[in-house]
């Protein structure tokens, strides 16, 4: 049978980085195609070629024998491409029938709207997928299940030929998702041609036809999943030479200076994390997004704080109740997503390196503009920052040098345990082997650094520990000497015996 | 040093808009020029340029008081009040600046406590205030006012001087402190990237509370300000002033996403907007054209900060 869906030959770039090299990939109508990677192994980004968000550089889209030559969702949607998402995209203060009927619905904006048929057409599709659901109720006040499950009766409404499910399991309970694989498969035997990316193994052997991996951007293997076992998947997935050479060094290991016992906190679904942060150590913290990383990160730092559980800092207890609380303890946390929270982009580079040490450059009530440029001077030497001048706004500067500043704004601190979130995430090579050699100087220093990463080779290239999370808490600790790739992805998965054996 | 400049892209904008009227009026009617009529019009724009003072406090913070006009005339009220109990004119104006500090803490109370949006709040607040006073006073205004509460009882231009001083050493004190205190900064950080000043230990929601507490204060000697003008106080007073004050602000080049602005610019925009009215009068123009070439003023002010950006995403793609 022909392929409904048929990508050829499909590289793309963002900037330096190559998310997709050459990809070929095509899905059947009745077929179930999973495509399985580690985080940033292109995934995403292929999904986002299909739906139209973002053209190929160069190779082709194929859906039903036209082509997909630019980007534009609204032409893939015409051409019955549907993505679902871990987190449903519905309007949350629309009824059920309201949001089934966008898209489904055409004609002038001004057209009379017929709500008996509305409701109608929703009653029916609610009842193919099975869902008990009144067409009334506001979309937002529906679980999460229910919610994907009005998701996919929008899809089938539009006839849609493919459907791309990306992490649907991830957030359901036991007893949901196996409704909703049963719903995959009724789909799949009505001629649909399904895309399903996931991270449960089990679930992706048991439901799909074929296996697609993706590494690096790179398609490495496609093949039946009759005969496959988990084991070699993660052997695809993670099959990478690890080339990168590291700055890492062996420096004397102290005392526990940041100390976790049974720490949890429902808000950010962190739960029974015990954790040590010795002077001098750097602890990776390794896991699948989503596996709650920044999370706890966060519940550490004060952001969302801890509601049970005992953390000590300096083997003195703390209540780090506030971000406040949290640097009077001696802790520095520099956060992902440096552009919105790790600096203040329009404020200068003197004023953002101290911006967390006010106390410090205040003489009585006053700013000391003498201390100030004193104190981001010591920093954009030590840490060779490229800025024109201190008075140079942040924003001005390259992806590398702003991590920097915010790097120079932590320690300026003088912190005793030092949280990194994906500290060179978005920098350039060059900038990257300096962010690393500085990490390292800094344990070398004495700091307790705990390192989130989702880059494996960083993880395992950096560490003297790494711990993994999956599901709000930690699952497994690795030594340096013991971590490979492939029981880091198997506990991050949750695939015990490879990561036993 | 052009990157120096570039940063007060817009405050030289308006000055230079100001430079141009004002050569303007110096060709067309020198007249304007005269001692007294610039004493005037510092005197009128005084209580202007205090209110606009902690608006640019509130605007930075990345909020917005629109219940100052209601505030600024219940202080005037207060102000008369105080006044006639027999207390002396300094307690009294003391008296009114906690009274408008207390208003303002009910606003900040709402927004930074409850996280309602300000907009919604100073709304509110603004009508509940206006009509609680109205029901108060019967609309009637207060009169027969103590001889030293005019003018200070320092005699008119004695009371002028005052006026002036008072604004601008209120002025001075906060550019000053915008730029030298940690509040100051502090204020800044939160209304760029509330995330992210949290991150670092600025209490955000702090920062907003004593903005909108300074705003209040403010009003309060705004009105004092104002009310010693005249021998009796009107219950009506203040309609409008938050647009007048607000528009200054933003003339001024404050961002209304909060973060970026200085006092200078408020300054500036104060004086702009406060000398176009009397501008038109000597050069011959209907009055009523003040208005609405006010409100071109701040659309051009406006549009030039999303030139820049236009002709960037212009030149990129």
């Amino acid at each position: 049978m022909d392929a409904i869906l048929d990508l050829r030959g499909v590289t793309k770039s963002f900037g330096a980085v190559r998310a997709l090299r050459g990809v070929d990939f095509d899905v059947r109508a009745g077929e179930v195609h999973a495509l399985v990677g580690e985080n940033g192994a292109g995934k995403s980004t292929l999904v986002k070629i299909i739906t139209g968000a973002h053209a190929p550089d160069t190779g082709t889209v194929n859906i039903g024998g036209q082509a997909l030559d630019r980007a534009d969702p609204l032409l893939a949607r015409r051409l019955g491409v549907a993505p679902i998402y871990q987190q449903p995209t519905l309007f949350p203060e629309l009824s059920v029938a309201e949001n089934l009927a966008f898209g489904l619905e055409t004609g002038s904006a001004w057209r009379r709207i017929d709500w008996r048929a509305r409701r109608a057409r929703a009653k029916s599709l609610l009842e193919r997928v099975g869902a008990q659901v009144d067409p009334d109720a506001d979309a937002g006040s529906l679980r999460m299940a229910e919610q994907q499950l009005v998701e996919i009766a929008r899809a089938l409404g539009a006839k849609a030929r493919v459907i791309i499910m990306d992490e649907p399991t991830a957030s359901l309970a036991e007893t949901e998702a196996e409704r909703l694989l049963a719903l995959v498969a009724e789909l799949r035997a009505s001629g649909v041609a399904i895309v399903y990316i996931s991270h449960r193994l089990p679930e992706v052997l048991r439901l799909s036809d074929r296996v697609t991996v993706l590494r690096d951007g790179a398609a490495v293997e496609t093949r039946p999943a009759a005969g496959l076992t988990q084991a070699d998947l993660i052997r695809a997935m993670v099959g990478r030479d690890l080339d990168a050479v590291f700055p890492k060094r062996d420096v004397p290991i102290g005392d526990a200076l940041l100390s976790a016992r049974g720490l949890r906190c429902r808000a950010a679904g962190v739960h029974g994390v015990d954790l040590d942060v010795r002077a001098g150590e750097i602890v990776g913290l390794a896991g699948l997004v989503g596996s709650g990383r920044t999370e706890l990160a966060r519940v550490l730092f004060g952001l969302t704080p801890a509601d049970g559980g005992e953390l000590r800092v300096r083997g003195q207890a703390l209540a780090v109740q506030s971000p406040a609380a949290a640097i009077r303890g001696g802790l520095a946390y520099v956060p992902e997503d440096r552009r919105r929270h790790g600096v203040i982009l329009e404020m200068s580079v003197g004023v953002n390196a101290t911006l967390a040490v006010l106390r410090a450059i205040r003489s009585g009530p006053f700013l000391d503009a003498a201390r100030e440029r004193e104190i981001a001077g010591t920093f954009v030497t030590r840490f060779a920052i490229k800025a024109p001048s201190l008075d140079t706004p942040v924003a001005n500067l390259s992806g590398g040098n702003q991590q920097k500043v915010a790097l120079a704004r932590w320690l300026a601190t003088r912190p005793s345990v030092l949280i990194l979130d994906e500290p060179t995430q978005g920098v350039d090579v060059g900038a990257k082997a300096e962010i690393h050699r500085l990490i390292v100087d800094l344990a070398a220093e004495g700091l307790a650094i705990l390192m989130i990463s989702s880059e494996m080779p960083e993880i395992l290239g950096m560490s003297d520990r790494i711990a993994v999370m999956r599901g709000g808490t930690i699952v497994g600790t690795l030594d340096r000497a013991a971590a490979t790739q492939e029981r880091l992805l198997a506990l991050a998965l949750g695939h015990v015996e490879a990561a036993a054996s | 040093m052009t990157r120096g400049l570039g940063r007060y892209r817009r405050e030289l904008g308006v000055a230079a808009a100001l430079a141009v009227l004002l050569a303007l009026l110096a060709v067309k009617a020198p007249a304007f020029f005269a001692a007294a009529n610039l004493r005037d019009l510092l005197v009128a724009n005084a209580p202007v340029l205090v209110a606009a003072v902690g608006m640019t406090l509130v605007v930075l913070a990345r909020q917005i008081d629109i219940s100052i006009g209601s505030q600024f005339a219940i202080c005037g009220v207060a102000a008369g009040l105080l006044a006639k109990t027999g207390l002396p004119m300094p307690f009294v104006t003391i008296g009114v600046v906690a009274a408008g500090a207390g208003l303002g803490a009910i606003n900040g109370a709402l927004v930074a406590g409850l996280g309602l949006p300000a907009i919604v709040v100073t709304l509110a607040t603004m009508v509940v205030l206006r009509e609680g006073l109205r029901w108060r006073t019967e609309g009637v205004w207060i009169q027969d006012l103590p001889e030293r509460f005019q003018w200070f009882g320092l005699g008119q231009a004695g009371g002028r001087t005052a006026i002036v001083v008072a604004a601008l050493v209120v002025f001075a004190a906060f550019a000053w402190g915008l730029r030298r205190l940690a509040a100051g900064r502090a204020v800044y950080a939160a209304g760029s990237d509330p995330e992210a000043a949290r991150l670092v230990g600025i209490h955000p929601r702090r920062v907003v509370f004593a903005a909108f507490v300074f705003m209040g204060a403010l009003t309060g000697l705004s009105a004092v300000l104002t009310a010693i003008q005249f021998i009796d106080v009107q219950t009506s007073a203040g309609a409008g002033l938050e647009m007048k004050v607000i528009a200054a602000v933003v003339v001024g080049g404050v961002a209304i996403s909060g973060g970026r602005g200085t006092l200078v610019g408020t300054l500036l925009g104060v004086t702009l907007l406060g000398t176009i009215g009397p501008a038109l009068t000597f050069l011959g123009t209907q009055a009523y054209w003040e208005r609405a070439l006010q409100g071109a003023v701040i659309l051009l002010a406006v549009s030039t900060d999303a030139l820049p950006s236009l002709v960037r995403t212009r030149g990129g793609a």
